[in-house]
């Protein structure tokens, strides 16, 4: 088997990037996050939990 | 069963950020409200498992996670699912011009290892601790950690952010072809 080790990538190994680099991918993810994150709560969700309260208001109290 | 009102509202108003976790894992919008859907009745069905005082988002971000991942499993076996693959199919709504703004963003994300892109996502867009995240994805902390390590290069290598913008694949073929020209 191979060992590991042969270096066929240019970065310094640790597989750590710069601070610049790292900032600018998490800008991006929560960007794309959050745009869908203030899009709310859809109806569906909201009367899927309705439904559900109905449901369980017609079960015979114990 | 009855579940309480403070309960309820909690896990509803939890629903936009699953959606948001979802549609980074499954790349598809519809897909992702089914999965969303799915936790929410997995969830209240099982709400007297919920510890009270426990983070109750990271309780419902387990159950998305396990549900993504034992139906992504499923889907494995069915159709070979490779990541190109995978990648093409990613839904962008056409009524959501701005889904083509992050068009790249999620193509890259598709590539990434399910493993490596869960681990980014939780911590780098959900906003997980280390710790948090770890107890979600059910490993140890140290192994979310590399995993966002090589995420993060992967991401940059894909997305050509970093000091070597201009070093990209395509400047480089380019650079190759001019000079086969000469």
């Amino acid at each position: 088997m191979l060992q590991g080790g042969s270096s066929k990538s240019t970065d310094d190994g640790s597989g750590k990037l710069d601070k610049e680099t790292q900032t600018k991918i998490g800008q991006q993810l929560r960007a794309m996050y959050d745009e869908v994150v203030r899009q709310g709560v859809p109806d569906r969700f909201a009367e899927l939990l309705r439904q559900l309260e109905k449901r369980e208001d017609k079960e015979p109290k114990s | 069963m009855k579940i309480d009102a403070a309960l309820r509202d909690a896990v509803l108003a939890a629903v936009p950020k699953l959606r948001a976790f979802a549609i980074s894992l499954s790349g598809n919008v519809d897909r992702a409200d089914d999965l969303v859907q799915e936790t929410l009745l997995r969830a209240l069905a099982n709400i007297d498992s919920f510890q009270p005082g426990t983070n109750l988002q990271a309780w419902l971000f387990t159950i998305l996670r396990n549900l993504f991942r034992s139906e992504y499993r499923k889907r494995r076996r069915e159709v070979e699912d490779v990541d190109g693959r995978y990648a093409d199919s990613m839904v962008s709504h056409p009524e959501q011009e701005s889904q083509l703004e992050f068009k790249e963003l999620r193509e890259a994300l598709a590539k990434l290892p399910q493993d490596q892109r869960e681990a980014l996502i939780l911590v780098g867009a959900s906003g997980f601790s280390y710790e948090e995240a770890a107890h979600i994805c059910g490993c140890a902390v140290g192994t979310i950690k590399s995993r966002v390590n090589r995420a993060r290069t992967r991401l940059a290598a894909e997305l050509s952010i970093s000091g070597a913008e201009d070093l990209g694949p395509d400047a480089t073929v380019q650079a190759v072809i001019a000079d086969k020209s000469r």
